[in-house]
């Protein structure tokens, strides 16, 4: 097909973002949706399914290691037409290319009981200000509510982990033992009368000391998140970097910015921020931008 | 022998998690307010999870006794 028909069938602005995957079927495309965090409102759901039962000449979706929906097998002729009757209820597209992705995030706090920090709502928040800017190469971003991090923070350019500082107070403490069962790590010991010795060392911040203690002995000193960078997953994966512990909250919209801002400046065109820690090194990194939160 | 006193009993040993919560929570809901559950409960996953969840349904452990072949705990319900 010449340069000038296929103009004339697809707006190519709406491809200048991605979103729009070749198949190998001939003329069919996957249209990639933008689902920050994975989380679908039930009626935009019933919404996106009456598009794909239109324009899917495949008969399906699939959901994408990014939590998003793929509409799969849609005709180039059909993208403008499918891509207004999603926007007309309010649903963009995602991206590809050099630049922030869709934020993922696991269910978050609001109806997990392992959740210490609200992962969807920082989703939302992150794509709504940050996603599509402009990078070396891809950045993903992900937010796990707690430490069991099944957002897989350690695999992400940038990765955002709940955690809980547990403070204890002798006196509530009846010396019942439960918070040294309910800590998984060995960092709770009770001494002979049942109190709890706390190794601070092994603690991983999840809180479940605070949640088991009947009588409020262990109550949150703070809560934020831990900060993990350069990680990625592909061909040569990449064990993120631990970077720093407890950014508050209102901060993670700043820290990625500036993040970004130091990519932008240290990184070569079509390297990970990962490899860019690798050549200039992750202390440099450290100090040029975690410094700027003060440190754990 | 036990110090505390308990008004009905439930023997949990042998049940899986999250079984063992829902039994507790069923026997729960027959109780009073104010009257206390005696929960027999494996050591481990149960003594992990069973405590905590009843926290988070607003009732209240009271106390904890190790017993031979586990634990068992006792529950005011609120």
């Amino acid at each position: 097909m010449s340069e000038k028909k296929s103009a004339e069938r697809v707006d190519f602005n709406e491809l200048k973002t991605g979103g729009f995957i070749k198949q190998n079927q001939k003329d069919l495309f996957t249209v990639r949706l933008r689902v920050p965090g994975g989380r679908l409102d039930v009626d935009k759901m019933s919404k996106i399914a009456a598009v794909a039962k239109k324009y899917s000449k495949m008969g399906y979706c699939h959901l994408s290691f990014r939590q998003s929906v793929e509409i799969i097998g849609v005709h180039i002729d059909d993208f403008d037409a499918a891509v207004k009757e999603l926007a007309a209820f309010g649903q963009p597209i995602a991206s590809c290319g050099p630049r922030i992705r869709v934020p993922t995030a696991c269910g978050g706090n609001e109806y997990n009981p392992n959740g210490v920090m609200d992962a969807q709502k920082k989703a939302l928040e992150v794509d709504k200000v940050l996603f599509g800017t402009k990078c070396p190469h891809k950045f993903k971003i992900s937010f796990s509510a707690c430490p069991i991090d099944c957002a897989r923070t350690r695999g992400m350019d940038l990765g955002f982990q709940g955690v809980v500082d547990p403070n204890y107070e002798d006196d509530p403490c009846t010396g019942c033992t439960l918070c040294e069962k309910a800590c998984l790590e060995g960092a709770i010991v009770s001494d002979e009368d049942g109190k709890p010795v706390f190794d601070r060392e092994k603690c991983v911040f999840c809180g479940d000391c605070i949640k088991a203690c009947p009588t409020d002995a262990w109550t949150p000193k703070r809560k934020g998140w831990a900060v993990r960078a350069g990680g990625k997953h592909g061909r040569h994966p990449r064990k993120a970097d631990n970077i720093m512990l407890f950014l508050p909250d209102e901060k993670v919209l700043d820290y990625i910015s500036k993040t970004v801002e130091w990519y932008n400046a240290n990184g070569e065109r079509g390297e990970r921020i990962g490899t860019t820690f690798d050549r200039v090194g992750v202390e440099k990194y450290k100090e040029e931008v975690a410094g700027l939160f003060g440190d754990s | 022998m036990s110090e505390n006193v308990a008004d009905e009993k439930i023997d949990l040993r042998g049940v899986l998690c999250p079984i063992n919560f829902v039994k507790t929570k069923l026997k729960l809901e027959m109780m009073e307010d104010g009257q206390v559950l005696e929960i027999a409960l494996d050591d481990g996953e149960p003594m992990r999870n069973v405590p905590r969840s009843i926290k988070e349904e607003g009732h209240k452990v009271v106390a904890v006794e190790k017993v031979d072949d586990g634990y068992k705990i006792f529950v005011k319900k609120s």
